[in-house]
């Protein structure tokens, strides 16, 4: 019983953290250009395009 | 990496670029001295278009934001100063790619948004998914597990899965409220039900200390119906981008001149009748209109199919969408931009549209037949119970595990999966598919209808090189450059690059002069050199004091047009040949591809009769073809495909678009479209089976939640599996592709 009591909390605040960090990457248009993206790594280009 | 699909600029580019980018100005946003520009960039496809492009629109003075979206093409492109809008065009067109100016549509964001809500969702219910079958896992194998125990574990599975499936079936429970609004049954209908009711039994199993809760397949089943709404909604936002290039064309700019002789670059739709309009070399005609000044040639390919340009002067009145060839000419506008040829086309083209969406799909035949039926069953499972003396209670549990098990996840994922694996192998070779159910309409077609110009064959005109001296070529090239005449261009092209003649003069309707080599040198029509006109299309070369020589262009049919005809035939499809151009031009191209059933001199209108006839014939036309003349068949036929180089409403119009010179494209789609939908009869097949297995099962009441998880993930699994073996067929080398690359 008290592994639940520690366990549980625990399990909701590491799933509410991931599902929080995917809303932002959602939201910020992280999702938005895939193929831009892939193609943007490739570039020699230091600046933060 | 795996092959482009098309070439860097990409092939999807060739015909259309003839026209010279418009003046964007009227599609800057001006806002506190910032100022802002969308274009719509055509052909980037890598890497290095993407660098090229952001770099080069980045270098002009004051621009501070250039950044380029290559899953959509949209360049936004941002500055302060005075920068000339133009230049960016021209900095973009003189980079190889097409350029046009756009105003960002409101569907188009709200189409984005509706799909980041459904990605959502489905991140949600994937983490609901896996939270709760790890809470699940000890209740379907841990027989010693105590009561109490079970009971906590099943209510922090409840936590977890009411607000999971509360948020992430709100797109089914929207659509299937308004399905029953509508008093028609969709499939969203049975899941919204299986949904609420195997959370609701859950609820009541776990208050009541009973066997069984079904929180883990409430959330597994959203989780994977959202797989297939994902995936379906990614394709539908594909071909939504394929429209902003209708949106791009219609909303081109044109160059007004006003009362006191200004030129002002305006929005095409904003031309009035009456308007005095400027319609440089090399421009395209915003709208019908009357010519007051200048006499030129206007290249009509994309309005009539004919390959000869025809002379413009005075007086004559010229179609929306000629490209002017030589001279700057003066024109009045007759219509506004929304009564032009072009949205005389556009008009017909959404009348096409309205008769495709009455199509049925596979998907909605399948769910009428399902749905009915499948509430029949949960209702005899009930009524039956309780026949034989069950408890009410008992019953219920009956006809909602009935509910859950035959939720239609294999069915509902049948159709989008292989839509989705069949339009990536055809993407794969240069192909892009505009919609999902356009397979379906491609798979059933059974009488082909080709267009000529630019279709069956390449559009531009060829030098026939047979008895040509080299430095012949050589010096007439240099006349060549400096014109937009497309014998002229096909010349320039067959001498490769060179330098450009001095003093180079436009003789309109007649020709080019200029000093080559300190001579005067002459290239032209055969009065123009004072020769003898022969028959075909043929261009005159003459410097003082020589004889004129004549030069011989082909309007060439692709490599593989007759490959393809017999390669079409062999499927069992008929083929027939209809064309604007001249009767014997067309009975040329006919006999060289082997197609023994033609029609030339077609207007628009005779296209569009000729296939409306087809279909009242009952025959399941698939119309390929390019051209503004095109476009009204090509929406009004069953299916239809588009080459890369056709204007944009035709490409708009068309199911398909096929890039590179290869015509067996055409025959590629079909064989992929036939494909696909036998795998999706195949999917709907299994998933008819499955039923068959697991509905007897849920009737005896012997449905626990781990045989629910097993049936349910299994089913969807299956029907994975055999979409993707269309994705191994798919890999082979890409031919059309290759070659647009060289």
């Amino acid at each position: 019983m008290n592994a639940f009591l520690l366990m549980l909390p625990a399990a909701f605040v590491l799933a509410a953290v991931g599902l929080a960090a995917f809303g932002w990457a959602l939201r910020s248009g992280q999702f938005e250009d895939p193929k831009g993206d892939a193609a943007r790594i490739l570039g020699n280009d230091d600046r933060p395009g | 990496m795996t092959a482009l699909p098309s070439g860097c600029p990409s092939a999807l580019s060739t015909a259309t670029e003839l026209a010279t980018p418009q003046d964007p100005a009227a599609f800057v946003v001006n806002r506190d001295g910032r100022q802002t520009l969308d274009v719509l960039v055509r052909g980037a496809s890598c890497a290095g278009c993407l660098a090229k492009i952001e770099k080069s629109v980045g270098a002009l003075p004051g621009v501070d934001v250039a950044r380029l979206n290559l899953s959509t093409g949209r360049l936004r492109v941002e500055w302060t100063g005075a920068l000339k809008p133009k230049l960016v065009v021209e900095t973009i067109a003189g980079l190889g790619y097409g350029a046009s100016a756009f105003e960002p549509a409101a569907a188009d964001s709200a189409g984005a948004k509706a799909e980041r809500k459904l990605f959502a969702a489905l991140v949600v219910a994937g983490v609901a998914t896996v939270g709760v079958m790890f809470l699940s896992e000890p209740l379907w194998f841990g027989s010693d597990l105590a009561d109490e125990t079970r009971t906590i574990l099943r209510w922090i599975s409840a936590l977890v899965a009411i607000p999971a499936a509360a948020f992430a079936g709100l797109p089914f429970y929207a659509s299937a409220f308004a399905s029953i609004r509508s008093r028609r049954l969709n499939m969203d209908v049975p899941i919204s039900l299986a949904v609420i009711l195997a959370l609701g039994l859950s609820v009541v199993e776990t208050i009541n200390n009973g066997r069984h809760a079904f929180f883990d397949a409430a959330v597994m089943l959203l989780f994977f119906l959202l797989i297939g709404r994902v995936l379906d909604a990614r394709l539908r936002r594909q071909a939504y981008s394929a429209a902003n290039a209708l949106a791009a064309m219609q909303t081109a700019s044109a160059t007004r001149l006003r009362a006191d002789g200004v030129a002002e670059a305006i929005k095409a739709s904003d031309v009035r009748a009456g308007d005095l309009l400027l319609i440089a070399a090399g421009e395209r005609l915003p709208v019908n209109a009357e010519v007051i000044s200048g006499t030129s040639e206007a290249d009509l390919r994309l309005v009539t199919g004919e390959v000869e340009p025809a002379p413009t002067f005075p007086g004559q009145v010229i179609h929306a969408g000629a490209i002017n060839l030589s001279v700057p000419l003066r024109v009045r506008a007759l219509a506004r931009a929304d009564q032009s040829l072009m949205a005389d086309v556009a008009r017909l083209l959404e009348a096409g549209e309205q008769k495709k969406s009455a199509y049925r799909k596979l998907a909605d035949k399948a769910a009428e037949i399902y749905v009915p039926q499948v509430h029949a069953m949960a209702a005899l499972g009930f009524v039956g119970w309780l026949v034989f003396g069950a408890t009410t209670a008992q019953a219920a549990f009956v006809a909602i595990t009935v509910l859950i098990i035959t939720c239609p996840c294999a069915l509902a994922l049948a159709a989008p999966l292989v839509q989705v694996v069949a339009a990536g192998a055809l993407f794969r070779r240069g192909i892009y598919l505009s919609s999902g159910d356009a397979l379906e309409r491609l798979a059933t077609v059974d009488h082909v209808v080709f267009d000529k110009t630019g279709t069956l064959t390449l559009g531009d005109p060829v030098l026939r090189r047979e008895g040509l001296d080299a430095s012949i070529l050589k010096d007439a090239a240099r006349l060549a450059r400096a014109s937009h005449h497309p014998f002229s261009r096909a010349l320039a092209r067959a001498a490769g690059m060179g330098p450009v003649a001095d003093k180079v003069k436009e003789h309109p309707g007649q020709g080019v002069s200029g000093l080559v080599d300190g001579r005067m040198a002459r290239l032209g029509s055969a009065s123009f050199v004072g020769a003898v006109r022969g028959a075909g299309s043929e261009l005159w070369y003459a410097v003082d004091g020589e004889a004129p020589v004549v030069m011989h262009f082909d309007d060439a049919i692709r490599v593989d047009a007759g490959e393809t005809v017999a390669r079409l035939k062999r499927m069992g499809l008929s083929v027939e040949l209809l064309s604007g151009d001249s009767s014997g031009r067309v009975a040329q191209a006919a006999n060289a591809a082997g197609i023994s059933d033609w029609r030339g001199e077609a207007t628009p209108v005779s296209k569009a009769e000729r296939l409306a006839a087809l279909q009242a014939a009952g025959r399941k036309v698939l119309m390929v073809g390019d051209g503004l003349n095109d476009a009204a068949a090509l929406a009004g036929a069953h299916a239809s495909i588009a080459p890369g180089g056709a204007v944009d409403v035709s490409r708009l119009a068309s199911d398909c678009v096929f890039s590179g010179d290869s015509l067996s494209a055409v025959a590629d789609i079909i064989e992929v479209a036939r494909n696909a939908r036998r795998r999706m009869r195949e999917n709907f097949a299994l998933a008819a089976v499955y039923n068959l297995l697991a509905v007897p099962v849920a009737l005896a009441g012997w449905v626990t939640p781990l045989i629910a998880a097993v049936a349910m993930s299994g089913s969807s699994a299956v029907v994975t599996l055999n979409a993707l073996r269309l994705a191994g067929r798919g890999r082979a080398p890409v031919k059309a592709s290759v070659e647009s690359l060289g």
